[in-house]
């Protein structure tokens, strides 16, 4: 057959992810994107429109904000789901640690990743969602090179990653029970430089954030870390302004900043085919804290 | 650009791990802060040089006991290619692992410890390969270090293995010397295998022909999805959501929806929101028809040559998935695709042992990881291909009506 019946890499992918965001569709009563203003979930949003356009989304975005995100993903957050026209729903962590009394986790860094998961499933059980679609990618983070496309969650959000439910074929198995939950990756075989190509090739908008920008930064343990209300500074530290640009995009007290002259798509995806340091080593200071931190998080009801 | 999804089978002492890690380590995919974490990790086992089998063991309980688990997904690119490995594990507890990780795959690395030639476990990966259809298959002989790089141990063990191919009519099939261990013959070919004159694993890799493995002629829709926007601009729009799984679709084609048999035209089809004249597999596409007619998610859509089988009852090679037996009567859900309907397991004809390939006939039950020959009947008819033909519409799972869990691989006869 002619090479005109060859799909290039990029439309491989695409086409495997639509192909799960419809049987999302297809299968669920109640699903939601799970969106965070980060590159990741706004190549999802892009996915989406490609899946189900000219129709709406069969699902809103929902965001779990910590309150310690940057701003420029939160406006960037509100801009885009203004702009596509879909539902966005907005809880706070804030709100939940009020209400439930939640202790707020203390040190430099106090990080509330942990604490965002009980407002996930606040949230779930709020909307009775059924299911909920994530930018996790396999790449990112050994834990999740384990985990299937669609990840079943008990009640409690958890993840058992001894008792998978076997993934076969482009078949997937989103039956559960009521109360349960299932966790779809639609990017699950995308790898950081994948998605940096795809968002250069479909000219898809980011937060400024992730190009090089001046900012006020703290240098602790090698890496860079924004100055913000959020961080407790000490006499010892050194705070300077540097250019710099984010390479993911989570808290403000989980996220480092890396050096960059990037001010361009192409410059990123040039820096990122010559790094020596993985995307979640570069810029996550959560993950660091045990071989199995992921692992454990998602046992939890992280997704 | 295209991608090679392949999977490695073995365990940690086949260097199947250690494979892994070198041809990621090798092609610069391992990341320095990867680098020092099993650094670390290796200290923490008292092991001098750094173990690359770490990097691949994902879960906890696979890092204490030494072993894989569950299938983990790993990443690499050359210019050429993007590669998906399926790291499975090759215990024959954990068959359905691998069976799980095989039934995507476009290759299969078998690899065989050239002290010990071929064993059980070549034996049992080879037949899976076999009973999943895995278009390519790579015999990767490790270990030659440790027999001194002798082609005469080589060539038996191909000798050994070819006939094991060609009892299990394994198509594609290439061999190659290699030391995981050292990286010799992995990414580069060594000076230690003078008498070697063929390329590095990963050259192979790069090279095998896929794109022949999708079927262009067959052309196989099933619809997961109907658009429906109902707004008053596009009132009367109605596209039919799908991935084209096999085959070629062109506007003005004449199709045939089954298993209901009505017939149609296609009036447009769209692609990422553009319209097209033509559409192929693997492309998620939104069709168009020229009639109104009632079709819904499971229902497929194909051209008039090469139909496809409509039946209700038909036989299947199964892989038993779950902790509780399967016996004859018991009734499950089917889904094929995006198809689920109500079936019922008849009879079970036969059980294979997969690591022998002995039939038992007439067995009781078929425990976890078994794989049976069975006759299964669905509550209405589904619409396939027999697995061997075409891989895209003849694999279906089965469901467990009561825990949803999914308790079988079914390879349609």
């Amino acid at each position: 057959m002619s090479s005109k019946y060859r799909l290039d890499y990029l439309d491989q992918l695409e086409s495997e992810s639509i192909h799960i965001f419809r049987e999302v569709a297809g299968q669920f009563e109640k699903p939601a994107l799970l969106f965070s203003g980060g590159k990741d979930s706004i190549t999802l949003v892009h996915l989406a429109l490609k899946a189900f356009r000219p129709g709406k989304f069969p699902f809103p975005l929902v965001h779990i904000d910590t309150g310690h995100n940057f701003q420029e993903a939160l406006d960037f957050r509100d801009r885009l789901a203004d702009l596509i026209g879909e539902k966005l729903i907005v809880r706070k962590v804030e709100d939940t640690i009020k209400a439930k009394g939640l202790t707020e986790p203390k040190g430099k860094f106090a990080s509330r990743n942990a604490l965002q998961t009980f407002t996930l499933l606040d949230t779930i059980e709020e909307f009775g969602f059924d299911c909920c679609i994530g930018g996790a990618r396999r790449d990112e983070e050994k834990a999740r090179a384990k985990e299937r496309i669609f990840s079943v969650r008990d009640e409690f959000g958890q993840w058992n990653p001894k008792l998978q439910r076997p993934e076969l074929w482009n078949i997937y198995n989103g039956k559960i029970h009521k109360g349960e939950n299932v966790r779809v990756f639609p990017i699950s075989n995308w790898t950081e430089l994948d998605i940096w190509n795809y968002i250069r090739r479909e000219k898809i908008d980011l937060p400024s954030i992730y190009f090089s920008h001046e900012r006020e930064v703290l240098e602790y343990q090698g890496q860079l870390v924004a100055t913000s209300e959020f961080i407790q500074l000490e006499e010892n530290d050194k705070v300077s302004i540097k250019k710099v640009r984010y390479r993911t995009v989570g808290d403000m007290t989980c996220t480092a900043a890396v050096e960059s002259n990037a001010g361009n798509i192409d410059d990123i995806i040039n820096e990122i085919i010559a790094t020596k340091t993985s995307e979640r080593g570069e810029t996550r200071i959560d993950d660091k804290v045990s071989e199995a931190a992921m692992e454990d998080r998602k046992k939890n009801g992280y997704f | 650009m295209d991608i090679l999804r392949f999977i490695t089978a073995g365990s940690v002492d086949d260097g199947k791990s250690t494979l892994i890690g070198r041809l990621l380590y090798d092609s610069k995919s391992i990341m320095i802060d990867q680098l020092e974490a099993i650094e670390k990790q290796s200290k923490n086992k008292e092991e001098g040089e750094i173990d690359l089998a770490l990097l691949t063991d994902g879960l906890r309980a696979e890092r204490e006991q030494g072993i894989t688990i569950d299938v983990a997904y790993k990443y690499f690119s050359t210019p050429q290619r993007k590669f998906i490995i399926a790291d499975a594990p090759g215990h024959i507890q954990y068959t359905r692992n691998m069976v799980t990780g095989a039934s995507n795959s476009d290759l299969i690395v078998i690899l065989i410890d050239a002290r010990n030639g071929v064993v059980e476990q070549t034996r049992r990966h080879s037949i899976i390969a076999s009973l999943l259809n895995i278009p390519h298959v790579i015999v990767a002989v490790n270990k030659m270090d440790l027999v001194n790089y002798s082609q005469d141990v080589y060539n038996n063990i191909v000798i050994d293995y070819s006939k094991v191919a060609t009892s299990l009519g394994l198509k594609d099939v290439q061999y190659i010397p290699l030391s995981a261990l050292t990286g010799e013959n992995v990414v580069e070919v060594s000076g230690n295998f003078s008498w070697y004159d063929g390329k590095s694993l990963l050259e192979i890799l790069e090279r095998v022909e896929v794109q022949n493995d999708v079927d262009l002629e067959k052309a196989r829709f099933s619809v997961q999805y109907v658009i429906r926007p109902q707004t008053e601009a596009l009132h009367d729009y109605r596209g039919y959501a799908g991935r084209i799984s096999s085959g070629i679709y062109k506007k003005g084609d004449e199709v045939i929806i089954l298993p209901l048999g009505l017939e149609s035209k296609i009036k447009a089809i769209e692609s990422g929101g553009k319209e097209v004249q033509e559409a192929f597999a693997p492309q998620s596409i939104v069709l168009h028809l020229e009639d109104d007619i009632d079709i819904s998610r499971g229902d497929m859509i194909v051209l008039k040559d090469h139909l496809p089988q409509v039946e209700q009852e038909f036989e299947v090679l199964l892989n038993w998935m779950d902790k509780k037996p399967l016996r004859e009567g018991n009734k499950y859900l089917l889904q094929i695709n995006s198809k689920v309907v109500k079936s019922i397991v008849k009879e079970m004809e036969y059980a294979i042992d997969v690591n022998t390939l002995e039939k038992k006939y007439s067995p009781e039950e078929a425990l976890l990881n078994d794989v049976v020959k069975a006759t299964i009947k669905t509550a209405s008819p589904i619409t396939f291909d027999k697995y061997e033909t075409l891989r895209t519409n003849g694999g279906a799972i089965l469901i467990d009506e009561t825990s949803f869990v999914t308790v079988g691989a079914c390879m349609i006869q």
